[in-house]
């Protein structure tokens, strides 16, 4: 013991019981409190204080990004797969302004996240002065909220109420601007976290349970069904839902289809005759027939977006719709519904599991009555279902299908990798060929369509998951919006697996100038100036491989998968000239189909 | 040509900074009307109360609501055009009035509308109406052509006539 000892001993005594602090140890204790382990960020003047917070603390890990978008990404797919909510911590200015397509990004797919942005001094707020952008303003379209704090003691309330918006009701992403002031090191205060019925707000109060007699009607309408179908969206994968759904479409004998953001909401299957694959604009024929001729739709968790419904004057003429979305807004935006039902998915579901238990008709009748519909399935499915089986029928010789390398991945990693991806043809063949057997095993921009969102995606599965298999399928025009990322996964060890379908165009946009622009490759194309992929990952320090011929596809990516402690890219030069089928004809109905460049539904 | 009906909206918002520019802001981003909007704090300080007149069919109007009601800082939202209710606009109008003649027909015109003339100068008066959006706008007709130099309106104000319907400020 020093000599100082009683000093200090009896200085304890004196002081408050609540420890003293300043508003950036505010911050990390608050979200120490509100169970964060880790923060996706980027420093910069007017968030330095809060760094300097973190320097001397161990709890909370931050993981250095090179651009601030890949934060946001990144906190994102940690979100999406975990089901906890991604923090991101970024200084003012452009820092913040860096951040909002990723917002935007989780927005759009009611993803939960934190967004900590530093702010200049309150003084200075308004004066044009360096680094400032009104970060509230601007994100103000594409947050769920967002708070300015306006003292220092007030942070760890703002914190509790940040992530109590962010992961409640319909999930979003929430700002939180802290100008620098208030984070000041030499000013401090009491922290105290108020307590939960403290930050409680008058004007926020999320859905709870809906009315049974809603429940029941459901029920019934879906057994008494001729030709229904399910159809799971987003909010059955974010809300926790896809075990009842799956148990209630199994009872009900529902045929089954996801959107792009339900995938892995009902177990996707080769065998499985109720599973219909993915629906809308690039969805299997099966899926959308099943859709059109429907007499009864279950809608859980989905928006009746545009690229579901194609002409919503022509969505699913005979069709009743129950519609169940725990956000009252999404009822009757695009499609009124026959029945709506607003609550979190997993607890109506679960409350109709409920109903069907307390009688009525069999389970062995309902499943009768379905099997002419079943057929009438299966008939569609033979005739213009996905290929799963073997390759593609015009598969150009010599050249490696895109969707072969998907299958490829199928095989190899038995279906249970975590699938990041992008936006494009490579996207939408992942979505076809890979069925999800599980919930958050897909994770893609599919509101936004974000190209850039892919690769530090999967560095947040991966860091949350350090020994899983996390792989971003992307296009080489998409992996190049957010390629510096490459040097955060060398700084973390984040061994994700890039598979590049490497089309050497902007393989969609140039799908859609062949079918409605005669052809005219406006701007789409760059074969002569791509990066050699492998040595630029070489330059990083990572692991690069080239796959050029059909034969090696499937060693070659054996190979690179194996490398379970390195980040491997694999770029894969696809046939340049495949087009992604099915595709929805607009304006149409959900069941007028391109299925291939010559043949229509 | 407008589609739809009128539709008066109340709405109860928490008085934080930012808060009136997140409805402001919903209005525009998802395209729909304002026509008329005010604002201000309410008994409870804490609270702002606004009136807002939009229009737009069923549908909207029912979207316009709920997508209201999804802003955090927003406490409660109700049509008052679904029910029985009061409203109230001012009217303040700088006119041109020279000459006896000229201003005894304003004088007699504003009375007639149960105005007020609130400020004189030699050639210009300033007149005061306030009522239903549709009495002030007859107003105008009526002063047929008298020159206007100054013209504003408060927007909108407006209160369920129901003894159930409160807005609890
Ligand atoms: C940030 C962003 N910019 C533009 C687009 C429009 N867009 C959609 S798909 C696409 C092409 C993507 O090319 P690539 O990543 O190579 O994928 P491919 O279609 O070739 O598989 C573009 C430009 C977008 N979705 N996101
Ligand atoms: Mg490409």
């Amino acid at each position: 013991m020093n000599e100082n000892a009683p000093l200090a001993e009896e200085a304890a005594r004196e002081q408050p019981q609540l420890p003293q602090v300043s508003g950036g140890d505010a911050l990390i204790r608050a979200l120490k409190e509100v169970g964060v382990d880790s923060v996706w960020g980027y420093p910069g003047g007017a968030a330095l204080h809060i760094y300097d917070a973190l320097f001397k603390q161990n709890s909370i890990e931050h993981i250095l990004v090179r651009h601030e978008q890949a934060a946001v990404h990144a906190a994102d797919g940690y979100a999406r797969a975990t089901g906890r909510c991604g923090v991101v911590l970024v200084t003012s200015g452009p820092g913040a302004t860096n951040t909002l397509t990723g917002i935007a990004t989780a927005y759009m797919d009611s993803i939960p996240l934190v967004v900590i942005s530093g702010q200049v001094r309150t003084q200075l707020i308004g004066t044009d002065c360096f680094q400032e952008t009104d970060m509230v303003g601007c994100s103000r379209p594409v947050v769920k909220h967002s708070f300015l704090v306006k003292k220092a003691e007030d942070i760890p309330a703002a914190v509790r109420r940040a992530f109590y918006i962010a992961t409640t009701g319909r999930p979003g992403p929430v700002v939180v601007d802290i100008p620098k002031d208030c984070t000041e090191p030499n000013q401090t205060f009491e922290y105290r976290m108020p307590e939960a019925h403290e930050t409680e707000m008058r004007s926020y109060t999320p859905v709870k349970r809906a009315a049974s007699d809603q429940i029941r009607r459901a029920v019934e309408l879906l057994r008494q069904a001729e030709r229904p179908v399910a159809y799971l969206g987003g909010g059955v994968v974010q809300g926790e839902a896809a075990e009842v759904a799956t148990e209630l479409c199994r009872r009900l004998h529902l045929p089954t289809t996801c959107t792009l953001m339900g995938l892995g909401g009902y177990p996707g299957s080769l065998e499985d005759p109720n599973w219909l694959g993915m629906l809308g604009m690039h969805g299997t024929y099966e899926a959308n027939m099943a859709m059109h001729h429907s007499d009864v739709i279950l809608g859980v968790g989905v928006r009746f977006d545009d690229r579901i419904t194609n002409s919503p004057d022509k969505f699913c003429p005979g069709a009743q719709i129950i519609h169940i979305d725990i956000d009252p807004a999404s009822i009757d935006k695009i499609i009124r519904p026959d029945l709506a039902i607003v609550g979190p998915a997993d607890e109506v579901l679960g409350d109709m599991l409920k109903a069907l238990d307390s009688g009525g008709e069999s389970e062995e009748d309902v499943r009768e009555r379905r099997l002419p519909w079943r057929e009438r399935i299966s008939g569609w499915r033979s005739a213009h279902g996905l290929n799963h089986h073997c390759v593609p029928e015009d598969e150009t010789p010599g050249r490696i299908s895109p969707q072969r390398v998907i299958q490829a991945l199928y095989r190899l990693t038995g279906g249970s990798a975590y699938i990041t991806s992008d936006v494009g043809q490579h996207q939408m063949f992942a979505a076809q060929y890979y069925p999800f057997a599980r919930p958050r095993r897909w994770i893609n921009s599919g509101g936004l369509g974000t190209m850039g969102f892919g690769f530090p995606a999967a560095m947040g599965v991966q860091y949350a998951f350090p020994d899983a298999e996390v792989i971003c399928v992307t296009g080489e025009g998409s992996i190049q919006m957010c390629l510096q990322e490459l040097a955060t996964c060398i700084q973390y060890n984040l061994p994700v697996k890039i598979v590049n379908l490497n089309n050497a165009a902007l393989g969609m946009v140039k799908q859609w100038q062949d079918m409605q622009y005669a052809g005219r490759h406006s701007h789409s194309t760059y074969s002569d100036s791509l990066p050699d992929f492998v040595k630029l990952v070489e330059a990083y320090g990572h692991v690069g491989a080239r796959i050029e011929a059909p034969e090696d596809l499937e060693p070659e990516l054996e190979k690179a998968l194996g490398q379970r402690d390195r980040l491997v890219f694999v770029d894969i030069a696809v046939d340049p000239d495949e087009h992604v089928y099915p595709m929805q004809i607009a304006p149409g109905a959900v069941n007028d189909l391109w299925l291939s460049r010559t043949e229509r539904s | 040509m407008r589609e739809g009906t009128r539709h008066v909206l109340a709405i109860l918002l928490e008085n934080e900074p930012g808060a009136l520019s997140r409805v402001v802001g919903l209005f525009s981003q998802r395209g729909y009307n304002i026509d008329s909007l005010s604002v201000a704090p309410t008994h409870d300080e804490t609270l702002s109360r606004l009136t807002v007149s939009t229009w737009g069919d069923e549908r909207t109007v029912a979207q316009i609501v709920k997508h209201l009601n999804r802003l955090i800082d927003v406490v409660q939202v109700a049509d008052l055009s679904e029910g029985d209710h009061l409203e109230r606009e001012i009217l303040l109008l700088k006119v041109g009035a020279v000459g006896g003649e000229q201003r005894a027909e304003i004088a007699r015109t504003v009375s007639i509308f149960d105005g007020k003339i609130v400020d004189t100068h030699p050639e210009q008066y300033t007149l005061q109406i306030s009522g239903r959006s549709d009495k002030l706008d007859a107003f105008i007709q009526a002063l047929g052509s008298v020159s206007i130099l100054e013209y504003v309106r408060s927007g909108i104000i407006g209160m369920s006539r129901s003894e159930e319907d409160i807005l609890p400020g």
